[in-house]
């Protein structure tokens, strides 16, 4: 077995016996880096000399038998809309080329303090908009499993990563299925834990009333672990929920008897692949076995959540990327005529094409006359399907079904068509809408690629989704498989 | 109702932003088949339906009014385009 599929606890006995040291495992890892990356693009920019001096000073706390952090030693990227303190952040962004943050995330500094080695900062689509990689302004990210295929978006270089066995765990965010439609297309875990659980201090804001940021791993244990890390109230963040976290990993007892499991026909209708269908029916049935009980339910308002997450996404976007205008801090178009021209120009230029089209649906949504009739009737409709989900949860546990209805699509296959594109997170998006957790874990193939089962819980429930994910988990190995990289 | 040319030029102006004559025809296609989609949202009555702006019951998250230091001033200054004497600096704003 390589480095590569050990589980953290693994990595931390070896480390506790002294047969690894934080620098061998962060050198394996920026070596996996030098010989997969050219193909797969994951990473934007990469800190190798701050990697090896974090393992360096992890190798001697461990030396003198200090206390290790719960993260301690283990390689790892963060998505490149979180800033780090002196590490350039780019949000995969021409606008922030040179950007380098004066400070860093809150979860950034959860890291340090769990003690794990960042190695660098991971691509994405533009400011997180996009659900393929290819809106990055740098390169598009390919699919480990198979290189004409994306990876996903707009976490696509966090997943494409641990997927590759790269980094140990990656950061990603979630707005729509950020997080969880990439882990899908890579075959690894992504977890979009409750709107509010983890502090969002530090992560360019894309739309805030959705924005989450959570880990993706190789498996559910992993996921775990960091999200005890990352979890927790900041007073930093205003939308920062103060609520007890529990220990999640305790939470992983392989007993899901009795669980009451919720499965809408409407994430296995119209529109889902067929393949995706057979796969998700295969997890019921080891829920099943497992003495869990599952129940066709319906989430009546479904159909109505892209269109509402396009115009409150967009809107919330076209006002939160106001902030990028050529003054404080990112690009600057040469000789402005005046302070107008500056920010229009400064702008057309720094942005990509989705972004630009985000910004216009999101400016067009809040004008004059239309107010009412786009922004304010996506907000009541958000409440219809919020609705959907308070009510289902009523007599459930957990609500299951696939994160994406299809597998990967091939790189190029859907530029220039906004709306298909849109439509792959059908499945993700009324979740995100509802703001309650959901976990996405490898269930399968579909001719060669990755699919995922997504098990969505209760506001704050993320031990329930983690308990049944790691209990289907332990009854399977689809998140044992790996791609073959050269 | 479907958007124009004209309307796309309006809202990239309220959006600071340039558009080039293929962009201005690109959205303006893309946006009307968006928009046309989020129709859709129109089958629903939502005349007592309450609005969800995000789903945390959190409202005025206030704290103490202290004085807190700030960041120095070259920190401040560091990614600025363009600065002097401790300044942000841009194009006249006055004639």
């Amino acid at each position: 077995m390589s480095l590569f599929d050990l589980r953290l606890t693994d990595i931390h006995n070896k480390l506790a016996h002294k047969e690894l040291s934080v620098s061998e495992l962060t050198e394996a890892s920026l070596k996996r880096i030098a010989d997969t990356d050219g193909e797969l693009g994951a990473f934007l920019t990469l800190d190798e000399e701050g990697a090896r001096k974090t393992a360096r000073s992890l190798d001697d706390r461990l030396a003198a038998g200090g206390e290790r952090g719960i993260l301690f030693g283990l390689p790892a990227g963060i998505k490149d809309n979180m800033v780090t303190e002196g590490l350039r952040t780019t949000c995969a962004s021409r606008f922030l080329d040179n950007h380098i943050p004066i400070y860093d995330a809150t979860v950034v500094k959860k890291l340090r303090s769990a003690q794990s080695v960042t190695v660098g900062k991971l691509n994405m689509d533009e400011f997180a908009m996009g659900g393929s990689n290819e809106n990055s302004a740098y390169r598009a990210v390919r699919n480990p499993w198979s290189p004409a295929h994306v990876p996903g978006g707009s976490s696509g270089g966090s997943a494409a990563a641990v997927a590759a066995g790269q980094v140990y765990f990656a950061l990603g965010s979630d707005t729509g299925g950020s997080i969880r439609q990439p882990a899908a297309y890579c075959g690894v875990v992504g977890l979009k834990p409750t709107y509010g659980l983890v502090s969002r201090f530090g992560l360019v804001a894309f739309a805030s009333s959705l924005d989450q940021i959570g880990p993706i791993t190789k498996n559910v244990e992993d996921a775990a672990y960091v999200l005890q890390a990352i979890a927790g109230h900041d007073e930093l963040d205003s939308t920062s929920a103060n609520v007890d976290i529990p220990d999640y990993t305790a939470a992983l007892t392989g007993d899901v008897r009795g669980l009451r499991i919720g499965v809408p026909k409407e994430y296995l209708g119209e529109g889902i692949d067929p393949r995706v269908k057979e796969r998700v029916s295969e997890a019921l049935k080891v829920f099943e076995s497992m003495g869990a009980v599952w129940e066709e339910i319906s989430l009546p308002h479904t159909e109505y959540a892209v269109a509402t997450y396009y115009l409150l996404a967009s809107s919330e976007a076209s006002s939160n990327l106001a902030r990028f205008d050529g003054v404080r801090y990112g690009v600057r178009a040469e000789n402005p005529d005046n302070l107008l021209d500056l920010y229009r120009r400064s702008r057309s230029q720094g942005f990509g094409s989705e972004v630009k089209r985000r910004i216009m649906l999101g400016t067009y949504a809040l004008s004059s006359g239309y107010y009412d009739a786009y922004y304010l009737k996506a907000q009541k409709v958000r409440t219809l399907i919020k609705r959907d989900f308070d009510l289902a949860f009523e007599k459930y546990d957990l609500i299951i079904g696939p994160t994406a209805p299809t597998p990967a699509f091939r790189i190029g296959e859907q530029v220039g068509d906004p709306l298909t594109m849109y439509l792959n997170d059908i499945v993700t998006i009324p979740v995100s809408l509802a703001g309650v957790p959901a976990i996405s874990v490898p269930c399968g193939f579909a001719d060669g690629l990755p699919v995922g089962l997504q098990i969505i819980g209760k506001p704050f429930d993320e031990t329930t989704v983690l308990r049944a994910a790691h209990a289907y988990e332990s009854h399977t190995d689809h998140h044992l498989r790996r791609p073959a990289l050269s | 109702m479907s958007i124009t040319v004209k309307d796309v030029e309006h809202v990239a102006n309220l959006a600071r932003l340039d558009l080039s004559a293929e962009e201005k025809e690109q959205f303006t296609g893309q946006l009307n088949a968006i928009l046309k989609y989020a129709e859709k949202l129109g089958e629903l009555d939502t005349s007592d339906v309450e609005p969800t702006s995000h789903v945390l019951p959190l409202a005025n998250v206030m704290r103490e009014d202290e004085a807190r230091p700030s960041w120095p001033i070259e920190k401040v200054l560091a990614n600025a385009p363009d600065e002097e004497d401790g300044q942000f600096k841009v194009p006249a704003v006055l004639e």
